[in-house]
């Protein structure tokens, strides 16, 4: 049904058709409206489901891995800092292999505190073993966490879904919700393989020596690599029930006859396709877009085939890894180990919820159709701050 | 005290649900305790233990010594795990999803991971209200790293981290009162024990896991290594702190103190103390002052237990 609903309003609602068993979380802007809305589900009686108001997001997550580990379907949201508190968790989540689904509304982090969107949260903990899907609209977010379900439960790998703090969890929007009876016939219950069950005793969390531990990495890592073939599948048989439903692992634009390639993870994908159809239509420039939703487990194939024929890339991200550039620029670069690859530049944009507007991308894309060299640059910086003068 | 005392240890689960092969050092209570807690739980229970001694030598992949449902996951969240175990269960049950049945929640971690790094979780699982025991066993020191102090370590005690010296008696601070804590959080039911008392332990967890809601355990488990006595004393010295009433064993439920022990006669605490390695520094004046404050919470004790 098409209806218009705010981002966090329309992933409570996608939690809700998933019948998870468990809720948990912990309140921490931008992420709140979900909890709220999930919190009045439950006082309403349209969902039932244990309900637990956690004593820290840390709390939280060891919640939901409780809960996860009894055998329910368990879910949990957060954001930024709350996240960074949960992380010896998150960690514990992913080697446990428990499918728990997390949203994470993703929010700069502190020092200095700042509330509004960036991606530094989740790309923080691309290590820890969870599948990071980003998603560019409150549609995708609703189909992500339906199939995040799915994928999880089917690899016992936790997803979070990753959509952008305020630009999508505040925003209104036409979303289609699907019915319940279409949600259950993609989703089925959950049943687990191992569960702490007393009439089926089981040690779960065993300390592991030098002996075996490394071969459980090995394990999570290869059912990770597995897990994009699983990412793919689970998209087209959502877009069979559903008739839509986002896109794999990642998505092009306008990249056949590209001069210069651009790269982003979530919502800024909506102002960049305005971007390049501007340029386009406007100054003959024309400019494609590679839109990467699978963050973790990292698409290498499926981006070195989508950009391996183009000499200038750039990629346009809200997170840093201070010291060396955007941390999807550094993974891509990895993508073309060995080969001949594109000139792939950083560019640092729109931390700490800074506007990034139509004009910015494009003049990014111009100044790579002239100068293709590899760079990394910080964007839409205000200088006068950066020399002192307040003034 | 009463049941069991009335009949006989012949009444006693024969059942191990803390198996034996385990690797705790050579006279260590804690397991014992361990034991002793499981035997009265049975088998309908699931276990969420903190990390630290128990669970180290408890689970080495690939055996366990576990009988039952057990998972470990860090050192500061079993009560926020046994939350989750809970909650998500009881709802499964509710929805039909699983059948109703009385399940024992237990949580269980040493005096560093409740007292200290834990503090927090256990503080919000009692305030949920769960329906969930938790159990503290407190050695009165981070052992399993090397017996480093907690805020559980007493008054005086040297520690590789409050390590007496020319200037310094030890530990410097006063142990953490965790029965205190847990019962201001109005929960039903806080006890504690020792197992140089195993009839009394086990009729205390007995009536946790019965009662619905939150309870709290708290037994003084006595560690040779880090107390500094010898192996096959471990069950006299967990005797000494209760007849010397450094450790008095009662019980709160629903509002009461209760005494479950009186020492007749008291002891004096220099037979408790005069032992231990860890305190051999102390001089007859330290130990008077510790007597003294023992008695005086003794007697607070006392009176809030007359008081009903």
């Amino acid at each position: 049904m098409r209806t218009i609903l705010e981002g966090s309003l329309a992933v409570a609602e996608a939690v809700r058709l998933c019948r998870p068993n468990l809720v948990c979380a912990y309140p921490i802007t931008p992420q709140t409206h979900i909890v709220e809305e999930l919190s009045r589900m439950v006082a309403d009686g349209r969902l039932d489901a244990g309900y637990v108001l956690a004593e820290s997001e840390f709390g939280a997550a060891s919640i939901v891995l409780g809960g996860s580990a009894v055998g329910g379907r368990s879910y949990t949201a957060t954001s930024s800092q709350g996240l960074l508190l949960m992380v010896e968790v998150i960690f514990n989540i992913a080697g446990l292999r428990l499918p728990v689904v997390m949203t994470c509304a993703n929010r700069a982090v502190s020092a200095p505190i700042n509330i509004w969107n960036d991606q530094q949260d989740a790309v923080s903990i691309r290590d820890s073993g969870w599948i990071q899907l980003f998603v560019e609209d409150n549609q995708e977010a609703v189909d992500t966490h339906i199939q995040a379900f799915r994928i999880a439960e089917e690899l016992m790998i936790p997803v979070m879904v990753c959509m952008d703090g305020y630009v999508l969890t505040h925003t209104w929007e036409p979303v289609d919700m699907p019915e319940q009876e279409e949600v259950d016939r993609f989703l089925p219950p959950y049943d687990p393989a191992y569960k702490l069950d007393p009439d089926d005793p089981f040690t779960m969390g065993e300390m592991v020596g030098p002996d075996a531990y490394m071969e459980t990495r090995y394990h999570v890592h290869m059912d990770m690599m597995e897990a994009r073939a699983v990412i793919r599948r689970v998209c087209e048989e959502y877009r069979g029930v559903f008739g839509r439903g986002g896109t794999g692992l990642i998505d092009a634009y306008g990249v056949d006859d590209a001069e210069v390639v651009l790269v982003s993870m979530g919502s800024l994908l909506g102002t960049m396709r305005a971007a390049v159809d501007e340029l386009r239509e406007e100054e003959g420039l024309n400019v494609g877009l590679v839109k990467v939703r699978c963050f973790r487990p990292f698409p290498k194939d499926a981006i070195h085939d989508a950009i391996k024929d183009f000499q200038t890339v750039g990629v346009i991200e809200k997170d840093i890894s201070l010291g060396l550039e955007g941390t999807l620029c550094s993974e891509m670069r990895a993508a073309f180990c060995g080969e001949d690859s594109p000139e792939i530049s950083s560019f640092i944009m729109g931390l700490g919820g800074r506007d990034i507007t139509v004009e910015e991308i494009k003049q990014v894309a111009r100044d790579l159709a002239q100068n293709p060299a590899c760079r990394v640059e910080f964007r839409g910086l205000r200088e006068d701050l950066l020399n002192g003068d307040e003034g | 005290m009463d049941k069991f005392s009335v009949y006989s240890a012949r009444l006693v689960e024969k059942a191990e649900y803390f198996a034996c092969g385990h690797r705790a050092c050579q006279g260590c209570a804690e397991a014992l305790a361990v034991r002793l807690v499981m035997k009265a739980l049975g088998r309908n229970t699931i276990v969420a233990m903190a990390t630290g001694c128990m669970e180290i030598v408890s689970s080495p992949l690939p055996t366990t010594a576990w009988e039952v449902p057990w998972i470990h996951v860090a050192f500061e969240n079993a009560s926020a795990v046994i939350s989750g175990c809970e909650s998500g269960m009881k709802a499964m049950m509710r929805k039909g999803k699983l059948p109703p049945k009385k399940i024992n929640f237990v949580a269980m971690g040493g005096d560093g991971a409740t007292a200290d790094i834990g503090m927090g979780q256990l503080s919000g699982a009692l305030e949920r209200g769960h329906d969930f025991v938790y159990v503290c066993y407190d050695n009165e020191a981070y052992m399993n790293t090397g017996i480093q102090r907690s805020s559980s370590t007493p008054w005086g005690a040297s520690t590789t981290t409050s390590p007496a010296g020319k200037i310094s008696k030890g530990q410097y601070t006063q142990k953490k009162d965790l029965p205190k804590i847990a019962i201001a959080h109005n929960i039903p039911y806080v006890a504690t024990a020792c197992p140089s008392f195993p009839f009394d332990l086990m009729e205390k967890v007995e009536k946790a896991a019965a009662i619905q809601g939150p309870a709290y355990l708290h037994i003084l488990s006595v560690c040779p290594t880090g107390w500094r006595i010898p192996t096959e004393e471990a069950i006299k010295y967990g005797r000494l702190a209760v007849n010397s009433c450094v450790f008095p064993l009662y019980e709160y439920e629903y509002g009461r103190y209760r005494l479950t022990y009186r020492p007749t006669p008291i002891l004096p605490v220099r037979e408790y103390i005069e032992g231990q390695g860890r305190f051999r520094h102390l001089t007859p004046e330290d130990i008077d002052a510790i007597q003294k404050r023992t008695m005086a919470e003794y007697d607070k004790l006392v009176k809030l237990s007359e008081e009903g």
